[in-house]
């Protein structure tokens, strides 16, 4: 069911505080999609407004459109807690439920939303949600022990799993590998391939090897001084964004010439 | 000219700028001051400059701290003394804190502990006359009981949901309006409390003296507690949890429910029995609107109870032998009682805290 994306004249702010002008952009469904660009340029502020979460954020608000298969996100009847559960997310520091096991963690958005099913449904979609997050023969013993008792990279896995539980139709994720190790960012970026069959996944990510192994497509925020709004400079196909770029900025940043 | 280096000869003590080597105290050394300044102490009793046990007590730690200051000052140099001094300040803070306590618990441990018989715990005071051996704090026990277990009742909801207002919803003027009236109320004297429901429950609305009322003055003390001990802990809640809810499509409501008060659960607990350990001890507040009876009176809604607290004022002013007894029997009663709910709360917030295993 995964679907597609359409951003057109976006812009984000914290208060009177431009984070982010005039973002255009199409996401195909089951593609993946990389954002890179340096820090502070507004790609983790752009992800949260794809699925209605910059707003949690007090006194953030959001301009213009983000269309989810022709159907305006920001038109007036939309009930954001709809569209988060339509989009998933995966944040930048793991954030497993400390409460709840890892059973639990990963039945939280069916459990919390009180679209609890039978126990026999919900223990399918649990083992279907750890495999597919690449967890379950790690944790297929020990389903009653809390979920923050697993190591960084499993627990980044376990919120994966937490997230797709719920069968979104596109999937954000926001640096998912950063905190963790080479094997356990190899992992994720296996499940991003396998992933990507079924949803429209788009991540954020610091790592240029990463954006150029698992992207499609690669779009370059970037920023001209701190303290203005970032903006989308180019995108592309991830393997033109990472060889034969247009625009001066993208080369210098992807080669690395670049703060 | 090859003369071979000397081989490096221990470093003089205190004065090597590179060596690694720098002379320690034996391990012995503090714990042979500390006995050397209590055997001061001591003969300095004998000679009658010194008084009690807490006076004996305070001067061995001074002179312990000044001499092992002093000693590891000339051995060992400076950093390690102002070290061992820091040590024996926060060493001696913590027994000044510590005496208090210690003192009171024996004191009353010594005289009530005769008390702890059954028949203390199943007699009321009915009948019993000034003079005789005998009564209990039953009808007592029973008033505290309900009588906090009603505040508490009334004030735990009121202040958790205060509390969530604050910390999850508020920011507005009318947040700092209800922070500013919690943070007057924390400082409301008990017997004003007392009063105010006094004139305004019993003297206006006409109400009769009862355990209510008392629950209610003790509600107005519990209040305060509870919000800003709730607030607190809903605040050390991670925003990351909330995101992480909010992020599966969980209502506001529900995330605050399910992710952010399970989360915060054993420090909720923890404030509440702060709070009920704190008007468990009231007297003023119940002296004005629950009046004290010596009869057992189940009902708190209608006609007077007594209290723990309030027996133990009673008893003690009668001023004589046998209720100075009961008196002390009572207030031992009191700190198991608040001992035992303090523990229930810590095992029901055991089995609720996050686990990492
Ligand atoms: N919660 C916030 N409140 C105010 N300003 C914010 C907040 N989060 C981010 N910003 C600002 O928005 C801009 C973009 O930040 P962000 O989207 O986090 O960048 P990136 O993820 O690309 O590093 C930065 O200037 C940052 O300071
Ligand atoms: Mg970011």
């Amino acid at each position: 069911m995964a679907k597609r994306i359409d951003v057109s004249g976006l812009a984000a702010y914290y208060g009177n505080t431009p984070a982010l002008r005039d973002v255009n952009m199409s996401i195909e469904a089951r593609s993946v999609t990389a954002l890179i660009g340096p820090s502070g340029c507004g790609k983790s502020t752009f992800l949260r407004t794809l699925n209605r979460m910059h707003e949690v954020v007090p006194g953030a608000r959001v301009e213009g459109k983000v269309m989810l298969d022709g159907e305006n996100l920001y038109s007036p009847g939309i009930d954001p807690v709809f569209v988060r559960r339509a989009i998933g997310m995966v944040f930048q520091r793991p954030n497993p439920f400390p409460t709840m096991s890892i059973y639990d963690n990963v039945a939280a958005g069916l459990r919390l939303n009180g679209l609890a099913k039978k126990r026999s449904q919900l223990d399918d979609v649990v083992e279907r949600s750890l495999r597919s997050a690449n967890l379950w023969d790690e944790v297929k013993g020990r389903l009653r022990r809390p979920g923050a008792g697993l190591s960084g990279g499993q627990q980044q896995r376990l919120c994966i799993a937490r997230a797709i539980a719920v069968e979104p139709q596109v999937l954000l994720m926001d640096e998912p590998c950063s905190a963790l190790d080479p094997i356990s960012t190899l992992a994720v970026e296996d499940l991003i391939a396998e992933l990507k069959t079924r949803y429209t996944i788009v991540i954020v990510t610091h790592n240029m090897q990463q954006a150029a192994r698992v992207s499609d497509v690669t779009g370059f925020f970037n920023v001209e001084s701190h303290g203005e709004p970032g903006k989308l400079v180019e995108m592309g196909d991830t393997s033109k964004i990472f060889t034969k770029p247009d625009e001066k900025a993208t080369e210098d940043y992807v080669t690395g010439r670049f703060g | 000219m090859s003369v071979a280096p000397a081989p490096p000869k221990a470093p003089p003590h205190g004065s090597a700028p590179f060596g690694l080597h720098h002379r320690r105290l034996p391990r012995w050394a503090v714990p042979a001051v500390v006995v050397a300044a209590v055997a001061v102490a001591v003969a300095l009793r004998g000679t009658g400059l010194l008084s009690g046990t807490a006076q004996l007590v305070l001067v061995a730690a001074l002179l312990s701290a000044v001499g092992v200051v002093t000693v590891s000052a000339t051995v060992e140099g400076g950093r390690h003394a102002r070290n061992r001094l820091a040590t024996a300040l926060v060493g001696t803070a913590f027994l000044l804190a510590l005496l208090p306590l210690l003192s009171v618990l024996w004191e009353v441990v010594a005289n009530g502990i005769e008390k702890m018989t059954p028949y203390f715990f199943t007699r009321s005071m009915l009948n019993v006359g000034p003079l005789d051996d005998a009564g209990g704090l039953y009808h007592a026990m029973v008033g505290t009981l309900e009588q906090v277990g009603l505040a508490t009742l009334i004030a735990v909801p009121i202040g958790l949901l205060t509390a969530i207002y604050l910390a999850e919803y508020g920011g507005g003027p009318l947040a700092r309006a209800v922070t500013f009236f919690v943070d007057v109320m924390t400082g409301i004297p008990s017997i004003v409390a007392g009063l105010f429901v006094l004139s305004a429950w019993i003297l206006t609305l006409g109400m009769n003296f009862s355990g209510f009322a008392g629950a209610l003055a003790l509600t107005i003390l519990m209040l305060p507690i509870v919000v800003r001990s709730a607030e607190e802990m809903l605040r050390l809640v991670p925003n990351a949890l909330r995101e992480a809810s909010l992020a599966l499509g969980v209502p506001r409501w529900r995330t605050i429910l399910k992710v952010v008060l399970p989360t915060s659960f054993a420090g909720i607990i923890t404030g509440v029995m702060l709070a009920v350990a704190r008007v468990a001890g009231e007297t003023a507040p119940l002296l004005l609107v629950v009046f004290g009876f010596d009869a057992i009176n189940f009902n708190p809604f209608q006609g007077e109870q007594s209290a723990l607290p309030l027996m133990i004022y009673q008893e003690n002013a009668k001023g004589l032998e046998f209720s100075f007894e009961r008196a002390w029997g009572t207030a031992l009663a009191l700190i198991l009682l608040i001992m035992a709910l303090n523990l229930g709360a810590r095992i029901i917030a055991y089995f609720y805290a996050p686990k990492n295993r």
